[in-house]
């Protein structure tokens, strides 16, 4: 895997035009470790790189964070790591999610 | 044959979805729609442009003359097809255009999913299908000897004689109900959107297109920073879909993440302008199948079939993209399929078998087959990712850059910058990939 460059976009601002149901109660996306210093680190690089909303972060600390409430429902992260460090990848709650407008 | 609460339920109100609805409708069927978006369409986005042929077949095979091209909500008639290879210092595009593009019957059109999806649904709710929308299919009902007899959604059970499975490329009911294998990573792309608004003239002045005329435009090398993938570009009515997409495997192994990569994108000096002064609506993602035809599951089972991206019937071939023809295709077939199994009082795996059948005269089959070496070709030619698009660049610069030094002949000029690269070498990549196309 090669060194990522440094990251200039904002993609939470691009994704707050989108429309969206969230459900603050489930996540309908969960990785092996709730506690995610746990979780494999070059496994979760792959999905920082992968994610197009950019939900799966490592801040400079080195610190990792993923939030599904901006999920495009792709479904591209357990694709690429359902066999490594995505535990659940369930649809949301019915009416939940991403609602596109344009499409 | 059991009672049961439909003839027909479908999952997914997708292209592949809402034509076997409609299809199976008129065939008079009862037929339920299950869809996880609020509205057809909600969760949907493709690049995107729709080779109508297939569509055109459906509606004048069972409309009875009442639906025609102009009924369709599509976007814009795709008159002009450019090619771009990109350089981080250089692009080159061709623009094609010819009045064989446009003709009936060989016609393509720019579409928005979220507006082209529900009409869809409406054709095939006023043929008489029912609709359930909101709620995801979870499961498939099935008896102790594995045929499929219905679904649970919502925890609810409904029923019916066979299911068609159009869910779409994230197939989880294929995988994790039917037993389908996933997608491999490198069998796999992520697709990345947004959609800018911009007024129509100002659409048409930018791409030299008549009114109501549109372009798609494919981009290889910097686009995707040398990586497995490109950009897309189609233009609506009044806005524009630009976005990239990424093969996961190689993508996940890279330098940028595939929203700098957009970002980067947006930025090239040669794209820029196209999107000035445009609003930003919409961000957008979304897989595509890359493993043509050697990556299709098993298509029929008992009491089921899958069609569309369901069953990775798609194509990508780097100049263009196809997938939504190929579901609705599909979706047709599995529908008429489903209609003869279960007037034929059989809805086995060999009651519902001339589903494979037909695909396999289709030129959904054919197509992916004649494609079938491309998928491994494309990702093992990095060159046409990396060093080609600088290739180019050379060239032209080589052509149209004059510094008042005395100039030699172009062939002087061109030779080295192409002997540098190895000329039986690209000569031989070139063929391979001609050959695979
Ligand atoms: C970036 C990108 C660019 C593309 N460009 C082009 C292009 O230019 N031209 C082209 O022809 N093709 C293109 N494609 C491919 C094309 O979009 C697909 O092949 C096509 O949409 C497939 O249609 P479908 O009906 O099979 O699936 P979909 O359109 O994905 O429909 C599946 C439906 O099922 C629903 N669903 C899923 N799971 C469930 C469930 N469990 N329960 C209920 N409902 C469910 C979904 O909400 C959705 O409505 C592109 C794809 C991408 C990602
Ligand atoms: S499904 Fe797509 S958008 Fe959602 S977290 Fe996974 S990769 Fe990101």
């Amino acid at each position: 895997m090669k060194k990522l460059k440094p990251i200039t976009v904002n993609v939470d601002e691009l994704i707050s035009l989108n429309h969206y149901n969230v459900d603050e109660e489930n996540a309908h996306i969960e990785l092996d470790h709730e506690n995610l210093d746990e979780v494999d680190d070059t496994e979760f690089q792959k999905l920082v790189r992968v994610c197009p909303a950019a939900l799966y972060k490592v801040d400079e600390e080195g610190h990792k964070s993923f939030d599904y409430a901006g999920c495009l429902e792709c479904g591209t992260c357990r694709i690429c790591c359902e066999d490594t460090i995505v535990k659940k990848w369930e649809m949301p709650q019915p009416t939940m999610g991403v609602e596109y407008r344009f499409g | 044959m059991a009672d049961t609460d439909f003839d027909i339920i479908v999952i997914g109100a997708g292209c592949a979805g809402a034509i076997a609805a409609y299809v199976a409708a008129k065939k008079g069927k009862s037929v339920l729609v299950v869809e996880r978006g609020e509205y057809a369409g909600a969760k949907n986005m493709t690049g995107g442009r729709i080779y109508a042929h297939s569509l055109k077949r459906v509606f004048d095979d069972y409309s009875e003359g009442e639906i025609t091209t102009e009924d369709i909500p599509y976007e814009r008639k795709i008159t002009h097809e450019r090619i771009s290879l990109l350089d981080p210092a250089s692009s080159m595009t061709i623009d094609f255009t010819s009045d064989e593009l446009g003709v009936d019957g060989r016609d393509s059109y720019s579409v928005l999913r979220a507006e082209f999806d529900q009409w869809l649904a409406e054709q095939a709710e006023d043929a008489g299908a029912e609709f359930i929308n909101g709620i995801a299919v979870e499961h498939l009902l099935k008896d102790d000897a594995g045929k499929v007899y219905g679904i649970e959604a919502g925890g609810d059970e409904i029923t019916a004689q066979v299911v068609i499975d159009a869910e779409g490329q994230n197939s989880l009911i294929s995988e994790r109900e039917l037993g389908n294998p996933r997608s491999k990573r490198d069998a796999m792309a992520v697709g990345i959107k947004e959609v800018f608004e911009l007024p129509a003239e100002e659409i048409e002045s930018r791409f030299l297109c008549n009114e109501g005329e549109g372009a798609a435009m494919l981009w290889a090398g910097d686009a995707t920073h040398g990586y497995t993938g490109g950009g897309f570009l189609y233009t609506n009515k009044e806005s524009i879909s630009l976005g990239l997409v990424a093969t996961i495997e190689d993508l996940s192994q890279s330098d940028t993440t595939i929203y700098q990569m957009l970002d980067d994108f947006k930025k090239h000096p040669s794209v820029a302008p196209i999107i000035k002064g445009a609003t930003l609506s919409e961000h957008s993602g979304h897989m595509v199948s890359e493993g043509g035809y050697n990556s299709i599951p098993e298509l029929v089972f008992d009491g089921c079939l899958v069609a569309g991206d369901a069953a990775n019937l798609c194509m990508n071939l780097g100049y263009m993209v196809r997938g939504m023809d190929l579901a609705v295709e599909s979706g047709r077939l599995a529908a008429e399929a489903a209609c003869d199994a279960i007037d034929a009082g059989d809805v086995s795996k060999a009651g519902l078998a001339s589903y494979r059948t037909k695909m396999d005269d289709s030129f959904v089959i054919q197509d992916l087959k004649t494609y079938a070496l491309w998928p491994e070709t494309m990702e093992n030619w990095h060159r046409m990712f990396t060093d080609y698009p600088k290739m180019v660049g050379e060239i032209f610069n080589s052509m149209f850059v004059v510094d008042g030094k005395p100039t030699q002949h172009l062939n002087k000029r061109i030779m080295p910058i192409v002997k540098q690269r190895g000329l039986f070498k690209l000569l031989g990549e070139v063929k391979g990939a001609l050959k695979a196309l």
